[in-house]
């Protein structure tokens, strides 16, 4: 089990979202450029004024993976091994989001696959984007 | 006297800046260690403020220099190794008292400050500049060096110190709890341990240059040799083993692809140097080792973690501005000693400079011949973190008594030491000194 998100200022709209299983990523509307994770300025311009939140497609394909033996998150020791894969999405292949690959073995990660976000429940109800493989 | 940290000014980030205005002008001569511990033990004359006065003493001393001769300090504030004091943890009164006080408790027991080490080192009656760097001795070093060149001070002690207290390694804190805040989630919910990182730079190497984890043994071993011939390290001060490859190959995982042995021990040791000007260091103890250039890489991954291509991209040009800044070439080096805790972006930097003349996916090849301390090609000759347990200076300590010809089993013999390069941590954000026994 996932531990709980404490939403807090600059992260709420993309928690927010989730809970409406929508993904949504921070954009600079000047740079017309995706961050993640979202930050008070653009990593570009270096200027707040114009960043946004911007709807994803939600598809994305599997960059790469590794498998995670000695978790150092309490909640998580429990599941051990478990695979942590780095997706990148369709919309912008820089932009990178975290998964459990849930419905994937572990260590039997098809790296490059496309997958598909779906959202689960974190240990305080927030929801949390995950990704599955698209079979 | 207020202290700061280190403006940008005084890193060197950028390629295309020539070679460094002070090259060969700065020189480290003092080299002065604390023991090395697993864990404190809350005795007093064991802390981290402790250790540090020991080690600066150490090298006031090896440098053979009156202390009331030394006009600045640049040292690292932050002191942890992944550890930190609990809130619902009793002061330690004993300790806090054993010493002259800040107006934080912790200082001296789980970070650092200037003040407090001045208000405990008497004897340091002349320091009129001080400046903290962040993280790393490094990092440290590049602004030491900076700061001697620029004569804004003229003989300069460099700390770095490490605690590390009871419990595993980053298991207490927000790991710990059952929710956290949301802008910490986003990259930690999943429960990625340190390593991984690079551990997906390395799968995503193997992938592409056709390598695998076991290649890795060469490396492991020699690097755990070194570090056995390594008397301040840890493991040859508390656990002097041999690594054999069935070790490291049979080792259970982390995060996957990397091991434990792919990870550094976290310990209590704390290191300082004397920096001073080249001429100043001529009439000193120990023979002077000469800083050709420093090296400073701010890169940012765009995403969540550095991919293959950010780190190689990062990695050359990190090579091309030591070269560039130093006035010299790959073929020039006698030694690396390059960071490596975690082993698995070694070769990244490895490649990077060029040693050797190998280029990117050719180090783990590399790593099957001699590269021995004895042969032509010395691979990490301080043993690295890895030798000696997780203090990312070792490989400072002994890239300057290579230099001096003072570094015992561990002397380089298959090459003369006249030109090496150390610095790390990370491939993207790291900091690098050129070191040479001659000023030129």
């Amino acid at each position: 089990m996932k531990q709980g998100v404490i939403p807090d200022e600059l992260t709420a709209p993309f928690w927010s979202a989730a809970n409406e299983s929508k993904l949504v990523i921070q954009n600079c509307s000047r740079c017309d450029r995706l961050q993640h994770p979202p930050a008070q300025d653009c990593g570009q311009c270096k200027s707040g004024e114009n960043l946004e939140w911007k709807e994803m497609n939600g598809t994305g394909h599997i960059y790469n993976y590794g498998v995670v033996h000695d978790c150092p998150i309490r909640l998580l020791q429990d599941d051990q091994p478990f695979n942590v894969a780095v997706i990148m999405l369709d919309d912008d292949p820089g932009i990178q989001m975290y998964s459990h690959l849930p419905g994937t073995p572990v260590d039997d990660v098809p790296v490059g696959a496309a997958v598909e976000v779906v959202f689960e429940k974190s240990a305080n109800g927030q929801k949390i984007p995950e990704w599955k493989v698209v079979n | 006297m207020a202290t700061g940290y280190a403006p940008s000014s005084m890193y060197r980030s950028r390629e295309g800046m020539g070679i460094w205005e002070h090259k060969g002008k700065v020189a480290a001569v003092g080299v002065g260690h604390s023991p090395t511990e697993r864990r404190w033990d809350e005795r007093p004359e064991t802390s981290v403020g402790a250790w540090s006065i020991m080690a600066l003493r150490n090298a006031i001393a090896d440098a053979g220099v009156e202390p009331d001769h030394i006009d600045g300090i640049v040292i690292v504030p932050e002191t942890t190794t992944g550890a930190f004091w609990p809130d619902d943890k009793p002061l330690p009164q004993d300790v806090i008292n054993a010493f002259v006080q800040t107006d934080d408790p912790l200082d001296g027991v789980a970070k650092l400050s200037v003040e407090w080490l001045l208000k405990n080192m008497p004897e340091l009656t002349n320091i009129n500049y001080s400046v903290y760097a962040p993280v790393c001795m490094s990092n440290a070093l590049n602004v030491a060096a900076q700061a001697v060149g620029d004569g804004l001070a003229h003989t300069v002690l460099v700390l770095k110190a490490w605690h590390n207290l009871e419990g595993r390694y980053y298991q207490g804190g927000q790991n710990a709890q059952d929710a956290i805040g949301g802008t910490s989630a986003i990259r930690s919910l999943w429960g990625a341990p340190a390593c991984y990182g690079t551990a997906l730079q390395f799968a995503e190497y193997c992938r592409k240059y056709g390598k695998d984890h076991d290649m890795m043994t060469p490396f492991i071993i020699n690097s755990r040799r070194n570090g056995l011939m390594f008397p301040e390290g840890y493991w040859a001060q508390h656990r002097p083993e041999e690594l054999t490859p069935e070790d490291y190959q049979l080792a259970r995982w982390i995060a996957k692809p990397a091991n434990l042995f792919d990870n550094d021990i976290p310990i209590m040791c704390a290191a300082s140097y004397l920096f001073t000007t080249a001429e100043r260091a001529k009439d000193m103890k120990q023979k002077p080792v000469y800083v050709l250039n420093h090296v400073d890489s701010d890169a940012v991954p765009r995403g969540l973690t550095p991919t293959l291509d950010e780190v190689e991209a990062e990695c050359a040009l990190t090579g091309r501005k030591i070269y560039e800044g130093a006035g010299i070439t790959a073929a020039d080096l006698s030694f690396e000693n390059m960071y490596d805790g975690f082993t698995q972006f070694h070769q990244f930097h490895l490649e990077g400079l060029g040693y050797r003349g190998i280029g990117f996916g050719d180090a783990l090849d590399f790593y099957q011949t001699d590269i021995s301390i004895e042969g032509p090609n010395p691979v990490s000759p301080s043993g690295g973190n890895i030798g000696s347990g997780r203090s990312r200076f070792w490989m400072h300590t002994d890239s300057i008594q290579q230099l001096q010809g003072r570094a015992g089993g561990r002397q380089i013999t298959g090459v003369n030491a006249e030109i090496g390069v150390s610095g790390g941590p990370m491939p993207l954000g790291g900091n690098y000194t050129v070191w040479s026994a001659t000023p030129d």
